[in-house]
């Protein structure tokens, strides 16, 4: 197997096995730092495929802010006691299996249909740089750019509003 | 690589992240699940401009197709992360109101 294989499978079990620790762990602050490994093992999927761009913000945004933030919430309000245990056993084999069928429907869906052979270039390809990106994102896309920037505003007073003491 | 290796992945990342949803009691849990079902759909997104990508290059080398869901993936960590400042506001909020974060507890809402 070339290392680009090594590397993908590498990088998938990683992120697949994170994921299931984040739902199997009993302390929360536990379940953030799996979230923030499987959040690792996604950005090196992303250098795989050379979208780089997305690879740094997505370690820098999610890993780096959106996990730090949760970290402070967990830990300001002191909620890292251990997982309340499950009311009714059956409804949490419920949940499973319905995740579970949700994995089989749409993977029976996908089995064979054309599109499946089609190869993903990896490790080259200009389009994941920031130039590119950045000449696509201000010239075809600078409204909705435009409006996030409203919709940042938004969220950061909606947050104040809602978080304030009175 | 084929396009199918990226599926599975994203489509397991995504029901592991619904099993999470559905199981756990803990809001901060299930808020952290859908980040996650978030990030599937990113890792996906990211994998299928690729994809285009390579099938418009085979016919024109210097194309630039294919940009469109890495774009679309920028926007969608912008949108995830407004969520995520509001989300845990209101999360903060509740936990002020009634001290507890069990997602069986917090329904309370509809007495």
């Amino acid at each position: 197997m070339s290392i680009t294989h090594l590397l993908f499978w590498f990088l998938t079990v990683l992120a697949l096995g994170s994921a299931l620790m984040v739902i199997f762990s009993k302390n929360p602050v536990h379940s953030i730092l799996w979230l923030i490994a499987a959040f690792f093992a996604i950005s090196g999927h992303y250098v795989l495929l050379n979208a780089q761009f997305l690879a740094i913000v997505n370690i820098i945004v999610y890993a780096g802010a959106i996990m730090v933030l949760f970290l402070f919430v967990v830990m300001l309000m002191n909620l890292n006691s251990a997982a309340i245990p499950m009311k009714n056993k059956w409804l949490g084999f419920a949940g499973v299996i319905s995740g579970g069928c949700l994995l089989l429907v749409i993977t029976a869906a996908l089995k064979d249909t054309a599109v499946m052979r089609n190869d993903v270039l990896m490790k080259t390809g200009d389009i994941g740089l920031i130039h590119n990106l950045g000449m696509v994102l201000f010239k075809d896309y600078v409204l909705p750019f435009e409006i996030s920037s409203v919709l940042f505003l938004s969220a950061m007073v909606g947050a104040m509003v809602i978080g304030k003491k009175d | 690589m084929t396009i199918q290796h990226y599926i599975f992945l994203a489509v397991a990342l995504f029901s592991i992240g619904v099993i999470g949803v559905l199981t756990r009691r803990n809001i901060i849990i299930i808020f952290m699940c859908i980040e996650l079902m978030l990030n599937a759909v990113n890792l996906l997104l990211v994998a299928f401009s690729k994809m285009h990508h390579l099938a418009a290059i085979a016919a024109d080398a210097t194309s630039k197709a294919g940009s469109e869901g890495q774009i679309f993936v920028f926007f969608i960590m912008v949108v995830a992360a407004a969520e995520v400042s509001v989300g845990l506001a209101i999360i903060v909020m509740m936990y002020r109101n009634t001290h507890s974060v069990d997602a069986n507890f917090l329904n309370r809402l509809k007495h």
